[in-house]
């Protein structure tokens, strides 16, 4: 048997153009020995949690710097819910208010970060998150 | 319920969890394999390779398209992308090109990645395609990393092979070495509202007249191994010529005719008897790599470590040279 891999989504959901912050993420993960699946601009939540599901991923992370991820997340955690895949870990990288951080932790997203945010933080985090 | 009987009842989640116990060799994995095995060797597996940046990603996010919208055919999607060989992390990013597909059920994508495999595709690619052929996909495309000039296991898999070109790559001495070409069952040029088109058919043209019509004899472990059954009469009447077909797939331009091709090339497999000898090729293949892996551990497993370790410090002093140490393991280990 081979050696457990975590699978990592990282999609950019809403309008928004600017991928930057989530290709330094999905290269970051992929230097820590990780599989990343990147989907791309503009996806609805709909589209992510399709290829959560077709891809089997421990991890979703989310790129938002529309100010849409009130809106979005909550949704995406509904599909999640819908397809069976609770256990699915939520992680959200882009401009997101102090005020909503609390919302989207009670909603079940499992770490936000903000612009400055190290790499090896979220590296961290992610492991911890998928080892339970 | 067991995972073969949820995938066989077409349960997606469950066909998505198995694939990730097939990736990764566990015994729930195997175990699931061995009863969906007898519903597998239904589906038509077309393989697609050729360079980075030729659009492989782009044609199967419209070949997939035309086949949901023409056919009805449910369309299974194996994307294979390279793993870092320092890390062993890989970024997959072949689903970018295939939004298209999203939000149709009739779909499935699934990425992987090489895991330390060379030859184009992963080491349980092969199982993961039998996974959705007993899960009922009509069609599976596997797409091989970007391939260059040995990547050529898919050929072994597939019932067809697209080689993916596009024009500026290569001159025609590209075109008549050994390797990827060798293996294309149907070339695609891709970007053909690019300049240099006709000279890429041009070269591909006569690197086809060069070398065809002949037979396709695979070389494993050295020795040769039939992929076309053998012809009765002298006739090429029954042989196969890779056609070249010219595509723009982000605009879906020649799609219509690729199908066309790869539906004439299935009915050749089969009218010919080509698609019995690839199969059983093919399975032949993997029984002996299945048993030189068993072996292999079993031989391992009833090997004392400190012998083997022993033998390791003696070749690394040169005291024995490696084909000694394994004729002496061999003697010993198998009393």
């Amino acid at each position: 048997m081979t050696e457990k891999k975590i699978r990592v989504l990282v999609a950019k959901p809403g309008l928004d153009g600017h991928d930057r912050g989530a290709k330094v993420v999905a290269r970051a993960l992929r230097d820590a020995g990780m599989e990343v699946i990147y989907s791309g601009l503009r996806q609805t939540p709909e589209m992510i949690a399709e290829a959560a599901l077709q891809e089997d991923v421990d991890v979703v992370g989310l790129s938002i710097l529309s100010g849409a991820h009130m809106a979005l997340t909550p949704r995406l955690l509904e599909l999640l819910k819908n397809n069976g895949q609770t256990h699915v870990k939520i992680f959200i990288g882009g401009i997101i208010p102090d005020e909503d951080l609390h919302r989207l932790k009670e909603m079940g997203v499992t770490a936000v970060y903000g612009p400055g945010a190290s790499t090896e933080d979220i590296i961290r985090d992610v492991r911890m998150a998928v080892a339970g | 319920m067991t995972y073969s009987q949820a995938v066989l009842k077409g349960d997606r989640l469950a066909l998505s969890r198995l694939l990730t116990q097939v990736e990764n060799d566990t015994s729930e994995g195997r175990a699931a394999l061995i009863e969906l095995f007898p519903h597998t060797g239904k589906a038509h597996l077309i393989g697609v390779t050729g360079a980075p940046g030729t659009g492989k990603s782009s044609l199967v996010n419209q070949l997939a398209l035309h086949y949901r919208k023409t056919a009805d055919k449910r369309v299974a999607i194996v994307a294979v992308d390279p793993s870092s060989p320092f890390t062993g992390g890989a970024v997959l990013g072949d689903r970018v090109r295939m939004r298209d597909l999203s939000g149709d059920t009739g779909v499935f994508i699934r990425s992987m990645a090489t895991r330390g495999s060379l030859g184009g595709l992963a080491r349980s690619t092969a199982n993961m395609v039998q996974a959705f052929d007993a899960a009922g996909f009509d069609v599976i495309i596997i797409e091989t990393v970007g391939a260059g000039q040995s990547e050529v296991d898919i050929a072994r898999l597939a019932h067809t092979t697209l080689v993916v070109e596009a024009p500026g790559l290569g001159d025609d001495i590209q075109a008549i070495k050994a390797g990827i070409l060798e293996i294309a069952d149907i070339l695609v040029v891709n970007k053909a509202d690019r300049p240099g088109v006709d000279n890429t058919e041009k070269a591909l043209k006569s690197m086809l007249e060069l070398a065809h019509p002949t037979e396709r004899i695979f070389q494993h472990h050295g020795s040769s191994m039939r992929t076309v059954a053998p012809k009765q009469d002298s006739s090429s009447a029954l042989l196969w010529i890779p056609p070249i077909q010219r595509t723009v797939s982000i605009e879906g331009k020649g799609i219509v005719e690729l199908a066309e091709a790869i539906a004439r090339h299935a009915a050749h497999l089969t009218q010919s008897g080509d698609w019995a000898v690839r199969e059983r090729a093919r399975i032949e293949v993997e029984l002996d790599a299945l048993i030189v892996a068993e072996l292999t551990n079993r031989f391992r497993r009833d090997l004392p470590h400190k012998q083997y370790e022993n033998m390791l410090e003696k070749i690394i002093h040169r005291e024995l040279s490696p084909g000694e140490a394994v004729k002496l393991l061999m003697e010993s280990g198998l009393k």
